[in-house]
């Protein structure tokens, strides 16, 4: 059962980060999918509604995404279903359901680092960062590897450039959490290849991206691409799946993964 | 017929689907106390010390109960006609606790939130025992799980309680063992079948309060009512004329909700307190503390000749029951007794095993009811013969199985009344295109298309046992009363029931006035289970409007003034076959009221029957595997029933559309999983998936009718025989694709991969 | 505390717990239709729109929603009850438990989505999880409530 002793809506976000700060059990407030799940003592819930983080907009280098922006809000946006061929709304329209993404919050998503979040490992293959209000403008896998402290998501800044990307998941019911996901994208010649839901949350695979940027893309390179990539990461065990299923399939998800973005139209 | 075969709408189905407040929780009376459960964190263990003074002293609670409380009599909570072949194994609450969740304290408050404050102050200490987690090594298991010796059987099950073993069965026609010998081909195989939850939407709530006359009301969302009654009065020893068990609309059963799992915990409170009480689980409580399919292991064993008839099938099993025993033998029964008569060329015939105690949630009753299972095994079974004697699947079963107006060794004394299963297999493959598609294509991509078959056959209600009353009554104003105790969780038995009552009396649906599950009120039925309602409560209905259809027309006569064989009621009015007199509905109805001659015209009937005539359903699948990752998807699957008369094409349809999309659920999502400690993992729909709507192909209904001389209008049933075949023609389908012959279920990509990873196998086309 | 809400076009006032979700707030409002089917996001028995756009009230903090329009199935009842009549004739209501959230998902797809597909229909609708009727009777209902000619 949850139990929350206070609440609060904030106007600014000094005065959220002040609330946050003040006591041990005072946290923020996603989208509350998840609430329900175990039991928990809620100090003051911080409900970060009045601070205008819902919305996603297109500026000149970035495309800023608010904190309390949806995955449906994701999902249907223009801007984001035009860049990147996709791969934002591709990665968060498979997720449980439409009203469960009205609920669900890219901030929310990304602070609580879930392994098998398929919108983290979407956005490691872009130039992410994070913008916190105490910890400053941080790149995504900076954030991700860092221990967990209080402080505030504020916006993802994603680099708007002409990177063509692609985003595979294996799932057994369509409406499951995934087996395993990976993203690939390109940008020019250079590969970034991520695998995630290892169960282990999303990690990049720096030397199979390595390996791809530097030689001319062919059947045979993808392949030992991916092979790399299986063999550099490493995977686990749980009721979804073994580690050694896991490894296979990043070999596979890795290989059509940087086959779609080969077909992608260049932008 | 104007009124049977035709899809009439429910006629609750408005109002359930636009959301009115027609459920169990919605009647609660606002101030009833609020039931929670204290839950044993161990799988087998012995209180020894329990403080409940804490959450006594909280503001707002009521009471909290220790198995110091409670009755020491023991019962059993199956939804099982009296006397019941189900160990009275249970205690309300007891000092052993024999799985993670079994009860512990009973505790009521004034809401929700202080129920669960007054749970957390409980101080329990344990002493823990070793648990009996793995039912295949549950005979030699050191510990017993029920050791007590008050556990009382109503006959002998073949319980060997030092063992856990709660039921050990044979039955056998024929030499196996000679006979198998003599069997040029012999193909053997054994069969992993899961624990399968019923997940039904509505979780498992109950209220009661005490009424007037101080008889406790118990209204539930049950299938069961009366066999809750009867077990409420054992449970806690007061007589059952003191009870009153109501069901009102339902959301699901599946079988789940034929164990009385919630009833006994807030009725208590309500006798200790006299206060009105309510219980509800949650999703968690309600995977995880109620039952569960019986999860079995299934060795089988074929003969054949090398014409392809199929001389000695032998099944050897054991089933898991959890810790209690409630449906142990009856559904581990059901596998050979729904298996063995399909093909009917055999020599020999075997089913035998046992059913074993183990530290884990009580397995019970759920659609299919061993039938499942059985036919899973047998059938793949089957087609793995079919390959050995390179024998069109399809060709093999339509040579072995029985026909209308045959036997079977297991019933040499009756006959198949009526089967169009042969038709059902024809149809079938034409609908999916058999020939062309059967075994495989590949595709590109990767990727194999490929066809399986399974056929099954069920039964319709417990022969000898299933019986059910009905009473429909004449209103003063011309329309009818029809008292079933029969138990409609969303089906529509209600409204086809009405239907039937209505055929038989020529008059529109809309006429009957469905009052049903009320034990007060109700004739006795044995609830909604075993697929009786159509078949045996039906019939039961259509003798009592054909009884107050003579009292209608001795009645008419008498007020015409002539004999009974000179008038015709034709729905509507009494007339005389000259023509020149009648009398209305109408006017009888008045009169039967009141003034000279008054009585109440009621029709009543009790049908049992022998027999338990069996649905057929023959299953097609056709799946897409992915060779590179193993996924299986599934793109058609076709079924064609034989449930002999239609009474409503719209529900039957939807009854199999059902059916069907939760045995794909068993053959490729679902599966019920502990730990090593016997936690249950599955306990939400996070972990626990059924299938969504994107997980279900394509799936073609059609019916193949035969008719039935013993059922209403030649009707048998349908609500079961729909889950049991997609585990095994999705399993065939896999196979022909990738050569993966999948011994246990669910059918996970992962399981495939291994697989097709290993061979190059599958059958040459 | 207190919070101001529209509901089904009244506005009411409502005294909530801190940690109180909206689908209890809704029952005890007297809106019975909103059920929990589940605890952890999956079952969307308790769909409701809040400002018009279809959401989990099981997991949105009463709280939140002060200021804001919530709609239940009570509050668009002709339209609810026409296409109702549409899963009836399929029989495609069975225990009826997931109807209400299901309908709401319906007609919130039939404003968000001018000419859906049957792929976007299934894909709209898959977060509404049925245990009775196997899904495709509902599909059936819904095709012809949009009305026939979908690609």
């Amino acid at each position: 059962m949850l139990s929350i002793t206070e609440l609060a809506q904030p106007e600014t976000i000094e005065e959220a980060y002040r609330i946050l700060t003040a006591r041990p059990s005072n946290v923020v407030l996603g989208g509350g999918a998840f609430l329900r799940l175990g039991s928990r003592k809620v100090g003051t819930a911080i409900d970060l509604s009045r601070l205008n983080l819902a919305e996603i907009e297109e500026q000149d280098e970035y495309i800023k995404i608010g904190a309390m922006a949806t995955f449906r809000t994701l999902e249907t946006s223009p801007v984001l279903n035009s860049c990147f061929s996709g791969i934002l709304p591709k990665a968060v329209g498979n997720v449980v359901g439409v009203q469960f993404r009205n609920i669900v919050t890219a901030g929310a998503t990304i602070f609580t680092k879930y392994g098998f979040s398929d919108f983290i490992t979407a956005l490691l293959v872009l130039d992410t960062k994070v913008e916190l209000h105490a910890g400053g403008l941080i790149p995504l896998g900076v954030f991700l590897d860092s221990p967990r402290q209080k402080d505030i998501l504020l916006r993802l800044w994603i680099k708007k450039e002409p990177r063509q990307a692609a985003y595979q998941s294996l799932r057994n019911s369509a409406g499951d959490l995934p087996i395993l996901n990976v993203a690939a994208s390109r940008l020019g010649t250079e590969w970034v290849i991520v695998a995630g839901a290892r169960p282990l949350r999303a990690k990049v695979a720096v030397q199979a991206a390595a390996q791809l940027s530097s030689a001319d893309v062919s059947l045979e390179t993808i392949r030992c691409a991916a092979d790399v990539a299986a063999a550099e990461l490493s995977f686990g065990t749980n009721a979804r799946g073994s580690a050694q299923y896991r490894q296979a399939m990043c070999r596979v998800l890795v290989k059509r993964a940087v086959t779609e973005v080969l077909q992608c139209k260049s932008m | 017929m104007k009124i049977v075969g035709k899809g009439f709408p429910k006629t609750d189905g408005m109002m359930i689907a636009t959301g009115k407040p027609v459920y169990t929780d919605d009647l609660a009376m606002a101030r009833a106390l609020v039931v929670k459960i204290l839950r044993s964190p161990h799988a087998f263990a012995r209180i020894t010390a329990i403080d409940t003074s804490r959450a006594t002293e909280l503001d707002g609670v009521e009471c909290v109960l220790t198995y110091k409380d409670v009755p020491k009599v023991r019962f059993t909570l199956a939804g099982q006609t009296y006397p019941e072949p189900s160990p009275y194994d249970r205690l309300i609450l007891e000092e052993i606790v024999r799985y993670v969740g079994d009860e512990v304290a009973i505790v009521a408050a004034v809401d929700e939130q202080t129920a669960a404050r007054a749970l957390r102050l409980i101080k329990v200490e344990y002493e823990v025992w070793d648990a009996v987690l793995d039912f295949e090594t549950a005979k030699e298991h050191p510990s017993t799980v029920h050791p007590e010796d008050d556990l009382h059987c109503n006959y002998d099950i073949g319980m060997q309680r030092e063992r856990n073993v709660v039921s050990s069965q044979k039955v056998e026609a024929g030499d196996v063992e000679g006979e198998l010998k003599q069997c040029p081909v012999v193909i053997e195989e054994t069969f992993y079948t899961q624990a399968q939850a019923h997940a039904m939407m509505e979780t498992y709530r109950a209220f009661n309060y005490l009424d007037h006359t101080g008889r406790l009301v118990v209204v539930s969302s049950t299938q069961i009512p009366f066999h809750v009654r009867r077990q409420l009065a054992r449970a806690l020893q007061i007589p059952a004329s003191r009870i009153r068990v109501i069901k009102p609309r339902i959301g699901g059963g599946f079988g789940g909700k034929q164990t009385g799992a919630v009833e006994v915990f807030s009725a208590l409170v309500t006798l200790k307190t006299g206060k009105p009480a309510k219980i509800v689980y949650d999703r968690c409580e309600t995977f995880s503390c109620t039952t569960s399919r019986h999860a079995m292991r299934l060795k089988v064993r074929l003969g054949a000749d090398l014409s392809g008839y199929i001389r000695v099938i032998d099944i050897q099993g054991l089933s898991d029951t959890g810790a209690y025993g409630e449906h142990a033998s009856t559904v581990f029964s059901v596998v050979g007794a729904k298996t063995l008569p399909l093909y009917n060329k055999t020599k020999a015939v075997r089913f035998m095993g046992d059913v074993v105690y183990t530290n884990k949630m009580p397995a019970g009753a759920l659609r299919g009811y061993g039938a499942t299972q059985g036919t899973f095994a047998l059938e793949s079974a089957v087609n793995k013969l079919a390959e050995k004697l390179d024998i069109d699947p399809a060709q093999l079963r339509l040579q072995n199985l029985i026909r209308e107006g045959e036997s079977c060794l297991i019933h040499a004394d009756s006959s198949l009344k009526s089967s169009s299963l042969a038709r059902c297999i024809a149809k079938g493959q034409e609908l999916i295109g058999w020939n062309a598609k059967y075994p495989r294509t590949e595709m590109a991509d990767n990727k194999v298309r490929a066809v399986g078959m399974a056929v099954t056959m069920q039964g319709s209600g417990i022969a000898g046992i299933d019986t059910a009353s009905a009473e429909i009554r004449l209103n003063d104003d011309g329309n009818y009363t029809l008292l079933v105790g029969s138990t409609d969780m969303g089906t529509g038995s209600d409204t086809i029931l009405a239907q039937m009552a209505a055929e038989v009396l020529a008059t529109s649906l809309d006429s009957i006035i469905v009052h049903a599950a009320d034990t007060d009120v109700s004739p006795y039925d044995p609830g909604s289970y075993a697929s009786s309602t159509t078949y045996v409560t039906g019939m039961a209905v259509v003798m009592a409007a054909q009884d107050l259809k003579r009292q209608i027309i001795e009645s008419g006569a008498q007020q015409l003034a002539v004999e009974p064989d000179k008038v015709v009621f034709d729905g509507a009015a009494v007339r005389t076959l000259a023509g020149d007199k009648a009398v209305s509905l109408q006017k009888l109805a008045e009169r039967s009221v009141v003034g000279a001659g008054q009585r109440q015209l009621v029709g009543n009937a009790t049908y049992g029957s022998s027999e338990s005539p069996p649905p057929f359903v023959a299953g097609f699948a056709e799946v897409e595997v992915d060779k590179e990752t193993g996924k299986v998807e599934l793109l058609e699957y076709v079924a064609v029933v034989d449930c002999g008369t239609v009474i409503n094409p719209n529900l039957a349809r939807i009854q199999v559309e059902g059916g069907i999309v939760q045995g794909i659920g068993l053959a490729l999502y679902e599966e019920v999983r502990y730990d090593d400690k016997g936690r249950l993992q599955t306990d939400s729909f996070l972990q626990y998936k059924i299938p969504c709507r994107k997980d279900i192909g394509n799936i073609t209904v059609a019916f193949e009718e035969s008719f039935e001389p013993t059922g209403p209008f030649g009707a048998k049933s349908i609500g079961e025989v729909v889950i049991n075949t997609p585990a095994p023609a999705i399993a065939h389908a896999v196979y022909n694709a990738v050569g993966l012959r999948a011994t246990s279920l669910p059918i996970t990509p992962e399981k495939v991969f291994q697989a097709a990873g290993s061979r190059t196998g599958g059958p040459r086309p | 505390m207190q919070i101001n809400v529209m509901i089904n076009n009244k506005q009411v006032s409502l005294q909530v717990e801190p940690g109180e979700f909206l689908a209890e707030t809704l029952r005890k409002h007297g809106l019975l239709s909103v059920r929990r089917g589940c605890d952890t996001s999956n079952c969307g028995l308790c769909t409701v729109w809040i400002e018009g756009k279809p959401t989990l009230s099981c997991a949105v903090l009463a709280f939140r929603v002060d200021g804001k329009k919530i709609t239940t199935i009570e509050g668009v009842a002709k339209e609810a009850g026409e296409f109702a009549e549409f899963l009836v004739a399929e029989g495609a209501e069975q225990c009826g438990f997931c109807s209400p959230g299901f309908i709401m998902t319906v007609l919130a797809m039939k404003r968000e989505l001018p000419n859906p597909t049957e792929a976007e229909i299934v894909h709209y609708l898959i977060g509404n999880l049925c245990r009775c009727s196997g899904y495709l009777g509902q599909l059936r209902a819904v095709k012809k409530f949009l009305g026939v000619g979908l690609i």
